[in-house]
């Protein structure tokens, strides 16, 4: 019985990587050209903002919060930067620190008003991608592109790995960011206790941890995370444009969930996300590939994913409910 | 017992809630080694006690000295480093978690800024064998038992601080298995020289396990004893206290039940029972009858008309209405065969504050014709005034909001909600707690009147006074199971009190 529970407790992201492996085999069977490393490799190079986006909205999803500015933020990132690059002609990796440092102010603020004053976090982070993205405006309606040399040199650079095939800057912070995560996630105390508060935060209290410092600083971590992801994407955009990113909360959320995070909190890990990532690029391709359908069409399946992981993990609940039940009645029954 | 030296006391402890003295002058005293059952009904204080001792409340006066030192917790951290550790009646843990993060999270042990997982799964095995359980530590908290997770519990708390270990209600959640195990397991650490406060409604457990009882009551302290010195019957005695009867007494009629008794009743549910609730009983109610409900705090009480309205779903036995069987699966199956059920709590499960005097009363009336047949707002005004006069509710008018009458005109109101409907059966759950004496006997009026016009009602009440004032039968019930009927000469305090302390009819009183 050992065995049974511990595969259902990975259930469901053995089934996202299967998803992915079986999404990749089935563009692979169809398409020529699409089996290739390099086209493996796209899918991280063309999403690396939102594998680094999608780890914040994780960990805040785990803590049984929420953040729906992180799209914002990222178009905020994007615009702040390219205005500081273009017009103030700033030195280009103080402009990434001070990025970073906007996201850290910007989560701090969300988590503070989160914590002290009760708030719903949706509420707040609603207030927040408002803010974000009506700053973007008032920084620039039209569109400001980056010719800055270095960030130019960044976005081109290509690191070579097995056979010809490449990588880029964007995708080894990811992968960096990653790791961190993974192991801020299961070895640290703040990653234990973020876990700790979205299985149950009144006891998280009652047990004495400092529940209120980690969800300020999980917030932190988003908005760290929604920075970073507007710097990569500024790599990748090479721009600042009020529309960067519009939705891309949702996007981010998406990947979170097919990846195996449980929306009411406490559940969910950083590799699962990737793979939550990864399938929707891979679904991306896959459109692109294809050739006649509308690129929203990549929406559809990504909601049909959804729908279908949101049922399986309520079904995987149930199940364990019911045979936790099923064991007490036996227990009864001995006696 | 030997008389050890107490490691815990706690001496003129006051605590007043606003409008309420929760705590009024009580002592209390723990042991090294000792098992201390703390008693009494809902609302004597215990928890007030408790919370007092674990910080969660701030006392107003006294003094409490843990090994002979003052100390004053500042919250319940504050209380553990003392060395005072609770565990609750709902576990406080983390359902997501491992079992072994459960019992070291806070305070994980790490080497090189990495938590050290390997340790804490070897120390959570060692911890739990301590108190003789040997499951897998890797394994999520939600895979196990609620017993389980309760010695979890415990193997936390005992991890963190060993001196004074609070069991809030532990075995109300536990099947009679699962308490041998905890108790076995309280023992263990009762002969490693660790105090134990023991807070519970079951009788028969604070004769198997405690040393010592101490009884509140209404926030006094009524004493502390020898458990193999108290008969049970006067324990009972003890926690419910002599309520002084002021009240006029009404006479009763008796005439009507033997008749009623031939009849074929109007409800009558067969083996009904609820798993993890109330054990099956057999249970007849029959029209022009009161019959009452009657059991410690936590027996199982309202538990028994949660399934006979079937709010919980009865998981084995037959319910018959009027001598036909039935299924009543849920309270509207119950609504459809003209049941009606006042719950207990009328803040959270009865009035809708927001609502005014005449919302609130047609409400049941409207749900059982349906959405669609609306009642109109004539016929509605009609109605809430007819039920404000008589059962004469003290309101400005019947557009009042609800939540600015007075407790015991909100209870009338929701019992004319129910009676709105003309149900067959009505079930009261305390209709009378928490309001003023006159009101009170109000109601008790209306009780035996409807009863008297020949509705069958389900009375449930912890004021024993009043159950025998009312009723025509009682139902004794008695940690979830139903153990007795009493009728006509047995409907007296004594009888009452020995068939609920139960096996001891013959202790001296």
């Amino acid at each position: 019985m050992n065995k049974l529970q511990l595969s259902s407790k990975y259930l469901s992201l053995i089934v996202t990587i299967f998803l992915f492996f079986l999404l990749f085999a089935l563009g692979s069977l169809k398409f020529t050209g699409f089996f290739s490393l390099q086209n493996f490799l796209n899918l991280f190079i063309d999403n690396a903002y939102l594998i680094i986006m999608a780890i914040g909205t994780t960990f805040i999803l785990i803590a049984g919060g929420i953040d729906i500015s992180v799209g914002a933020v990222l178009s905020l990132t994007c615009m702040l930067s390219a205005y500081l690059l273009e017009m103030k002609h700033l030195n280009p990796f103080l402009v990434m620190a001070l990025m970073l440092l906007m996201g850290a102010a910007f989560g701090l603020i969300q988590g503070a008003l989160i914590h002290f004053f009760k708030m719903q976090p949706f509420i707040v982070t609603l207030a927040g991608m408002f803010f974000a993205r009506g700053m973007t405006a008032v920084i620039s309606i039209d569109t400001i592109d980056i010719t800055d040399k270095t960030y130019e040199l960044i976005a081109n650079y290509r690191i070579p790995v097995f056979g010809g095939a490449f990588i880029s800057i964007s995708v080894v912070i990811a992968v960096i960011a990653l790791l961190i995560a993974a192991y801020i996630a299961h070895f640290t105390k703040f990653g234990r206790t973020a876990y700790a508060i979205g299985g149950n935060e009144q006891s998280a209290v009652l047990m004495g941890l400092s529940v209120g410092r980690t969800k300020i600083g999980i917030y932190m971590l988003g908005g760290i995370c929604s920075t970073l992801s507007g710097i990569v994407f500024s790599f990748y955009m090479r721009s600042g444009f009020t529309l960067h990113g519009l939705g891309m909360e949702m996007e981010s959320i998406a990947s979170a969930v097919i990846g195996g995070t449980l929306l009411t909190g406490g559940v969910g890990s950083v590799f699962g996300t990737l793979f939550g990532v990864l399938i929707q690029g891979t679904i991306q391709t896959l459109v692109m590939f294809q050739g006649t359908l509308s690129s929203w069409w990549t929406k559809i399946a990504v909601a049909i994913l959804l729908c279908l992981f949101i049922v399986m993990q309520s079904l995987l609940t149930a199940r364990r409910i019911r045979k936790k039940s099923q064991v007490l009645k036996s227990d009864i029954s001995h006696t | 017992m030997s008389e050890t030296s107490p490691i815990l006391t706690m001496t003129g402890i006051c605590k007043t809630f606003p409008g309420v003295r929760a705590l009024s002058n009580v002592d209390f005293k723990l042991r090294a080694g000792e098992i201390h059952a703390l008693m009494g009904e809902n609302g004597a204080g215990k928890s007030t006690l408790i919370k007092v001792l674990t910080g969660v409340d701030k006392l107003d006066a006294g003094e409490i000295l843990l090994d002979s030192r003052s100390i004053l917790a500042k919250s319940p951290q504050h209380a553990q480093e003392l060395g005072i550790s609770t565990v609750y009646q709902e576990v406080n843990l983390c359902a997501n978690l491992t079992v072994a993060e459960n019992i070291f999270i806070g305070r994980e042990p790490v080497r090189a800024g990495k938590i050290d997982w390997k340790e804490i799964n070897k120390r959570a095995k060692k911890v739990l064998e301590r108190l003789d359980i040997e499951i897998d530590v890797t394994q999520t908290l939600d895979t196990y038992s609620v017993a389980v997770q309760q010695m979890v519990a415990i193997a936390r708390a005992l991890d963190i601080s060993s001196k004074v270990l609070i069991l809030d209600e532990p075995t109300s959640s536990l099947d009679a298995h699962e308490v041998k195990k905890l108790f076995e397991v309280m023992r263990k650490l009762q002969s490693e020289g660790l105090g134990i406060i023991f807070v519970t409604h079951f009788l028969d457990q604070v004769y198997e396990i405690s040393d010592r009882i101490t009884v509140l009551r209404n926030g006094e302290l009524v004493g502390e004893y020898e458990t193999a010195l108290l008969p049970k019957v006067q324990l009972v005695s003890k926690m419910i206290g002599k309520v002084l009867d002021d009240l006029s007494s009404f006479n009763k009629d008796k005439k009507t039940t033997e008749d009623a008794r031939r009849e074929t009743p109007y409800v009558s549910a067969k083996g009904v029972g609820h798993l993890g609730s109330i054990n099956p009983f057999d249970l007849d109610i029959h029209k022009g009858e009161v019959l009452g409900l009657v059991g410690l705090l936590g027996s199982g009480r309202t538990e028994t008309a949660r399934v006979i309205f079937g709010i919980d779903k009865a998981d084995c036995g037959e319910m018959h209405v009027q001598g036909n069987k039935t299924v009543i699966a849920s309270a509207g199956d119950a609504m459809k065969h003209s049941m009606a059920f006042c719950p207990e709590n009328r803040k959270t499960e009865g009035i809708i504050s927001e609502l005014s005097v005449r919302e609130n009363i047609i409400l049941a009336l409207q749900a059982k014709r349906g959405v669609r047949k609306y009642i109109k707002r004539k016929e509605q005004e009609k109605i809430a005034d007819d039920y404000i006069r008589l059962l004469n509710i003290k309101t400005s008018g019947k557009e009042q909001l609800i939540r600015n009458l007075s407790g015991g005109n909100q209870q009338k109101v929701i019992l004319a909600r129910w009676l709105v409907t003309q149900p067959d059966l009505l079930i009261l759950d305390e209709p009378t707690r928490g309001i003023d004496v006159g009101t009170k006997a109000e109601i008790q009026k209306l009780i035996v009147r409807l009863a008297d016009e020949g509705m069958a009602v389900m009375f449930i009440s912890s004021e024993l006074d009043e159950l025998l004032r009312c009723c025509d039968r009682l139902a004794v019930i008695r940690d979830r199971n139903k153990i007795a009927e009493l009728t006509g000469g047995e409907l007296n305090e004594e009888v009452v009190m020995h068939t609920i302390a139960g096996g001891e009819n013959n202790a001296g009183a």
